[in-house]
């Protein structure tokens, strides 16, 4: 008896072993690697100096200029996730009340974009808004414009071009939200005096604000954390926190001060998806990829 | 003690029964993981197991037209003689390159298209570099002594690469709003003139920002004096600029497209756009910066299969054909080696094969001061 229980509970555990094998392999060692890397010196060469040194902590938060680019990246992540909210929720609402029959086939057209990929659909913007791209031309031809303006490369194309490639992100998890509401609620509410806005307001938007929290999360973790955006569409000034891992990994050949960085956003975006869980679940986020 | 005695006092630690096998197994996976990050005894296993297998080598360059005239020229008659394949890789940029072989295991890579002279010291630096035996490269003689020497002074008389093209970074500017006199006039002070602003860019990378600074400032790139009028002239160029691009493909789009009137740039690129019907002018001001590409052998590399294949790579019609595909002249000598028709028309073509009026980057100053002034830049570049 005793050793059925004792079988009955190591299955699970055998059952999730290569999982857990995968996970420590892909995820937790290299990471274990970066946390080593991190306490290490690069030397005036570009070798690493192996040893456990804090000064590549004490560098990154000690120093205002990686605490005001964070600054900037969460910003820009704030302003991205907001846009993202706004546009996303209209065209989700849509899908999920639609009548239409074809309501496969416009989640078919939500998935397109990740058809192609993510720096292409950046690049595009160039065509779209540089100097003689659609545009321009257009404003010029139809007399609105005499010369084109300069619309690109400044910290507002580089929320544009994120917000083009995270809103699809934000419309699904609105739309499993939204899709999972009892629209049995909303006719209670009309049928009890509320107007049609009334009863979105106090019914629908409470019940689908699971989706969009979880769909806030995955636009700012992922905004915060890119870097092809600014490196296309931005100045020479637009940065974000990503970059500046980038450019020391890559361009200083300085792997610890890189991994100090990384694991500085790593810590930063973490905190947030702890919060999210303990006060929403991430079981929401998981539900709009099934 | 080194790796090898310490792994034997752990085997007879276990098997006099001082430490159990799970102590035992846990040390030994604890080791394996180290050395995947630090090197060491696996490390040391596969670079001799790479460097005693020379069925293959492996080439990583610029990808495009440069990689099908080295496949067409070179890699395919080398293979044919030899049996020896050419595995071909790209890379976008020489930092991108250089932070994955220090990511791998010596041998993994074996030749590049890299660089000059910076890059040069860098992988010195790094103990990547090789030591080629010259006796196996012939056509090394055909090449400009300029641009050897100071690879040979690095690596301390002897080569890891052989030199394979050169070009310059001058002052590109759209015709049609800036005249061949004003760019002769301005020079790099061009490139902080006000009334180009908005419509002004730079190379993003913090060496030719640094040269052109000083250059701006009124000092030798080679011996600055005021490193801090050298960044107030990054500043102002920061200031004033559109874009900071970071690739050839990039460069070409910004000028072409008009969005910018103003930039330095790659001679070759230049070329590519003036013969594609851009009214791009091209001007190499005095202090230009010049530099040369070679073909570098990697530490751990099958060196006799390497230096038979440089010496193919160094045949005049290979070397010629590359060359004009990336518009770059080849690091052959003029004066011993008949180029043709279209070498002596690409811009930076010294007939004279001594290079004087080129600057160069001198490798000493530039790697002493690079860990400082790559992340200073950093800096400068996000408004500071």
């Amino acid at each position: 008896m005793a050793a059925d229980i004792a079988g009955a509970r190591k299955t699970p555990w055998l059952l999730l072993s290569p999982s857990l094998a995968t996970i420590s392999l892909l995820l937790i060692v290299p990471m274990l690697f970066i946390v080593v890397y991190s306490f290490w010196l690069r030397t005036a060469t570009g070798a690493d100096q192996v040893g456990f040194y804090l000064d590549n902590w004490i560098e990154v938060l000690g120093d205002r200029f990686y605490r005001d680019i964070l600054f900037q990246t969460l910003l820009i992540a704030f302003y991205t996730t907001v846009i993202c909210a706004l546009v996303g929720y209209i065209p989700a609402y849509f899908v999920a009340n639609t009548r239409m029959n074809s309501k496969a086939f416009l989640l078919l057209l939500l998935m397109l974009p990740f058809w192609i990929s993510y720096i292409i659909r950046t690049m595009s913007w160039i065509n779209i808004l540089g100097t003689s791209g659609a545009l321009n031309t257009l404003l010029m031809s139809i007399g609105i414009i005499d010369d084109p303006i300069q619309m690109l490369y400044n910290q507002q194309t580089v929320v544009l071009g994120l917000v083009h490639y995270l809103l699809p992100f934000m419309i699904l998890n609105v739309y499993v939200s939204l899709d999972g509401i009892d629209k049995n609620l909303t006719e209670a509410a009309k049928s009890l005096g509320c107007t049609g806005f009334q009863a979105f307001r106090e019914v629908t938007l409470p019940l689908s604000l699971p989706g969009l929290a979880a769909g806030s999360l995955l636009c700012f973790v992922l905004a915060a954390g890119t870097y092809i955006t600014p490196i296309v569409l931005g100045g020479p000034r637009d940065a974000m926190f990503a970059n500046l891992v980038f450019e020391a990994i890559v361009t200083q050949l300085n792997w610890p001060l890189g991994s100090a960085l990384s694991l500085v956003l790593l810590a930063l975006l973490g905190a947030l998806v702890v919060i999210y869980t303990r006060y929403l679940g991430i079981d929401q986020i998981a539900k709009s990829f099934k | 003690m080194d790796d090898t005695k310490r792994y034997e006092r752990l085997l007879n630690r276990f098997r006099d029964g001082d430490i159990s096998r799970r102590t035992f197994l846990t040390a030994l996976g604890a080791a394996g993981v180290t050395a995947g990050i630090t090197g060491g005894p696996m490390g040391m296993l596969a670079r001799k197991a790479m460097a005693a297998t020379p069925e293959q080598v492996r080439f990583d360059g610029w990808g495009g037209v440069v990689s099908e005239a080295f496949e067409k020229y070179a890699f395919a008659p080398y293979t044919k003689k030899t049996g020896i394949e050419v595995v071909s890789g790209t890379f976008g940029g020489a930092d991108e390159y250089i932070a994955r072989v220090k990511a791998s295991q010596p041998g993994e890579f074996n030749l590049a298209h890299l660089s000059g002279v910076f890059d040069y010291a860098r992988y010195h630096g790094l103990e990547l570099t090789s030591e080629l035996n010259e006796d196996n490269i012939p056509n090394l003689k055909n090449v400009i002594p300029t641009l050897i020497e100071p690879l040979r002074k690095i690596t301390g008389g002897t080569l890891s690469a052989v030199p394979y093209d050169y070009g310059t970074t001058g002052i590109a500017y759209n015709r049609k709003y800036i005249s061949d006199d004003e760019a002769k006039a301005k020079g790099a002070k061009l490139m902080v003139d006000e009334a180009y602003k908005g419509k002004i860019g730079g190379w993003g990378e913090w060496k030719t920002r640094i040269w052109y600074g000083a250059l701006q400032s009124d000092q030798d790139p080679n011996n600055i004096q005021d490193i801090e009028a050298v960044w107030d002239m990054v500043r102002a160029h920061r200031d004033l600029a559109l874009k900071y691009w970071s690739s050839g493909a990039e460069l070409m789009s910004l000028l072409a497209e008009e969005e910018i009137y103003v930039t330095e740039g790659w001679s070759g690129r230049i070329k590519a756009l003036q013969d594609q019907g851009h009214d791009i002018g091209y001007h190499d001001p005095a202090g230009g910066l010049g530099w040369q590409e070679c073909l570098f052998v990697l530490r751990g590399s099958p060196m006799a299969a390497c230096e038979e294949l440089l010496n193919f790579m160094l045949e005049p019609e290979v070397a010629i054909a590359v060359a004009e595909g990336q518009s770059y002249p080849p690091a052959l000598d003029p004066q011993k080696i008949e180029l043709g028709e279209v070498i002596p028309t690409l811009p930076a073509f010294d007939p004279t094969g001594t290079l004087s009026s080129l600057s160069f980057f001198d490798p000493a100053y530039w790697n002493e001061n690079e860990a400082d002034w790559s992340k200073t830049f950093s800096r400068v570049q996000r408004g500071y």
